[in-house]
């Protein structure tokens, strides 16, 4: 029982993934429950133990509720309630499971929440939570929203993400973010500058929204391994037949007139 | 004085030029077999005279109704018009789909003569979500029905909130003694009409035996409209369709003028309800459209007929004899199966599908086809909304089809269906075939978006199973 890696060997009980999903009935716009339903599908097939424990308004969050937070999107409506909520209640534990080596994947509306403010179209500012360095602006109610199938491609991974943006909000990162992918296909955080997402720690942002990691396994693997990292270092996890996520991937991939890797 | 005469000469020529114009692109565009003339006259006579909405539909003698909604806005005006022509009435209708301003035009121009004279005497139209600001203060119409809102189509039609206020503003342009026939147990409905101008009739379904065990995740309005509290649910039918109360502002469902009790759903087969509708009568109707959101539609339907004169029997008349339109559940007969055909294009009308194929536990085969063309929605997102997981033990084959049919086949795959029990098959015939082939006389159901759904059509109808599409 010496090093984090005989730590885990020695383990009866294999690591359990810990989920924690904010708001799942009121940041749930795009079918984002279904990157719950990947997380939780490839921990199981890999006979690793999984919760969800699921955190909506009004209700406190422990920085140990989970390693894996998510937080999807939702209308300008719902993401002011969310803002208030997320501010009042859940900014100092979700700050503190982050600096514990908690892991974030923040999506569209969520991703916004993430930063340090949203300013929508009409209405006042919406405070975020400032574990990522950016901020949003709305440009105004008459400006295009960006929408369209993006792809974005990753360092460090061999595969590109796919997946589809929405949004009106132009995200600018500030210098203690750093952005998640380049802009393959599709706009990305502003249109402008080629970038797309936020990184900082293991807090991810993107505005691949919805269910984006059905299509990008590698990604879903990444966030998985590094919340079983948080309590259990060293962890390995075995692959995956994957074949359906490579046919889905290529022929979208083709469409958009981008080779896919491998 | 002059000037004046002038004017009206000119638009009496306008006018003329414009039916003229647009009835040649009909007959052209028919001819050249384009889509069977249902937007492109209208486009063009418009082009001639901007104001021939108002200007034709003002001539029909008993005025006009607009159906607007997510889901069952084609079924419901089409069983509208079938009660109002049994009731001795001619209405002007428009073909499925073209529900946008040019669609409305071009069902105008076909009924009217040279002179702009209609042969019908009521329009019957139904209206895209995002169009009713654009036809309704051109319409005027007596009665406004308002079916249901869900999330459909984001990229196109941006969130529902918007639609809902979208609604609300269009309706402060309604004529006094205009009728708005809405869904009381959809919250965002009753929202976007109440305290419009106008008598409210608000019809739903009074049923607890059909009550879910939870409110689904499909569920769109689980805070109030106006205060952002959560809304308490008595019960909920689908979706968020239920008996809703805001806790704050005390708002709930509205006292129905128009109610579904004692309803009895025969799977893919229909339904038979007791239509109770204080002030018009009560009637025990039977009817081939299957499922819970089908009474919906027939509630909807039913309370504007009453609303426009008909009598209980002319509608439980009508509705007994009413066939439903393809992809709306007509049984169709090929390759020696048997077929039903209904259109699913967002999480709550897919998952209300779903329950209604899966209740009798007939097994049947199950293709799915997804496209992902403009008038499908571009983003696939919903179909993680949708409980495919309902499949998993109630279907031993899933066929999946269209654009996105690895997508569909990867939902299916995290849905817990067997990879085996799964054939991708991209092209609708090779996808028909495959279906039809492994029937052995299950029922097959075609589930399919908007534009899968004329893709599969034309299949049958090359096959000889349906007729010519314009004929519908
Ligand atoms: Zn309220």
């Amino acid at each position: 029982m010496g090093g984090g890696r005989e730590v885990l060997g020695a383990l009866s009980a294999p690591p359990a993934l810990r989920i924690c999903h904010l708001y799942p009935d009121l940041l749930n716009l795009y079918g984002d429950r279904g990157n719950i339903m990947v997380l939780v599908q490839r921990a199981r097939w890999r006979g690793l133990p999984v919760t969800v424990t699921e955190v909506g308004l009004g209700e406190a969050v422990a920085p140990d509720a989970g390693d894996l937070f998510f937080i999807g999107g939702g209308e300008d409506r719902q993401q002011r309630i969310a803002s208030d909520d997320l501010c009042r209640i859940k900014r100092a534990a979700l700050e503190e499971a982050m600096r514990d080596g908690g892991v974030m994947l923040a999506v569209c509306g969520g991703y916004q929440l993430a930063g340090r403010y949203y300013r929508p179209a009409e209405g006042e500012d919406l405070q975020g939570l400032g574990l990522l360095d950016l901020w949003t602006e709305h440009p105004g109610p008459t400006t295009r929203r960006l929408i369209g199938n993006l792809v974005i491609e990753v360092e460090g991974m061999d595969d590109p993400l796919i997946g589809f943006e929405n949004h009106g909000g132009r995200t600018h990162l500030g210098p203690g973010a750093r952005p998640l992918g380049r802009v393959l296909t599709g706009f990305g955080n502003n249109g402008e500058d080629g970038w797309e997402g936020a990184v900082s720690r293991r807090v991810y942002g993107t505005y691949l929204h919805g269910p984006f990691l059905p299509k990008n396994p590698a990604f879903a693997d990444r966030l998985i391994r590094e919340a079983l990292e948080r309590r259990h270092p060293g962890v390995v996890l075995s692959p995956l037949p994957d074949a359906q996520a490579a046919r889905a991937r290529a022929v979208m991939l083709a469409r958009l007139g981008q080779r896919a890797a491998g | 004085m002059l000037g004046t005469m002038r004017g009206g000469d000119l638009t009496g020529v306008r006018l003329g030029a414009a039916i003229v114009l647009g009835k040649m692109t009909a007959t052209l565009s028919r001819r050249l077999q384009q889509g069977g003339g249902t937007t492109m006259p209208g486009r063009v006579a418009r082009a001639v005279e901007p104001r021939l909405l108002p200007l034709l539909s003002r001539r029909l003698r008993y005025g006009s109704v607009i159906v607007a909604g997510t889901n069952g806005k084609t079924t419901t005006a089409r069983l509208l018009a079938h009660i109002m022509r049994e009731a001795g009435h001619h209405p002007v209708h428009n073909r499925a789909g073209a529900n946008l301003a040019a669609g409305i035009l071009s069902a105008l121009l076909e009924d009217v003569d040279l002179r702009g004279r209609p042969a019908g005497d009521i329009g019957i139209f139904e209206v895209d979500e995002a169009t009713v600001p654009r036809v309704l203060p051109h319409l005027a119409p007596r009665v406004a029905v308002f079916t249901n809102l869900f999330r459909d189509q984001l990229d196109r039609y941006g969130e529902i909130d918007t639609i809902a206020g979208l609604w609300r503003a269009a309706g402060e342009a309604l004529p006094a003694g205009a009728v708005l026939v809405a869904n009381g147990d959809d919250p965002l409905v009753y929202e976007a009409v109440r305290g419009l101008p106008g008598r409210l009739v608000a019809f739903g379904i009074e049923d607890e035996r059909h009550a879910l065990p939870a409110i689904e995740h499909t569920a769109e309005a689980r805070y109030c409209y106006r205060c952002g509290t959560p809304y308490q649910y008595a019960l909920t039918y689908f979706g968020h369709m239920g008996r809703y109360r805001c806790p704050t502002c005390g708002v709930g469902r509205p006292p129905l003028d128009v109610a579904a009790q004692d309803v009895a759903l025969e799977g893919p087969e229909g339904a038979a309800f007791v239509l109770d509708a204080p002030g018009f009568g009560t009637v025990k109707v039977t009817t081939a459209l299957p499922g819970l959101y089908n009474v919906y539609n027939v509630l909807a339907a039913s309370a504007a007929a009453f609303v426009l004169g008909a009598s209980v029997e002319q509608v439980r008349a009508a509705v007994a004899s009413f066939a439903p339109a393809f992809g709306r559940a007509e049984r169709i007969v090929a390759g020696g199966a048997e077929l039903r055909v209904l259109l699913s294009k967002n999480p709550a009308g897919f998952n209300e599908v779903l329950r209604t194929v899966l209740s009798d536990g007939r097994r049947p085969v199950v293709l799915i086809a997804i496209n992902d063309n403009i008038a499908d929605g571009r983003d696939v997102s919903w179909l993680w909304d949708v409980d495919f997981e309902h499949l998993a033990g109630r279907a031993d084959h899933v066929i999946v089809a269209g654009l996105r049919a690895e997508d569909m086949a990867l939902r299916l795959r995290y849905a817990g269906i067997p990879d085996e029990a799964v054939d991708v098959q991209p092209g609708y015939e090779p996808a028909l075939r495959s279906a039809v082939s492994r029937a052995a006389g299950r029922p097959v159901v075609v589930l399919p978006t908007y534009t899968a759904m004329l893709g599969i059509r034309d299949v049958l109808r090359r096959w000889g199973a349906v007729g010519r599409y314009w004929e519908h």
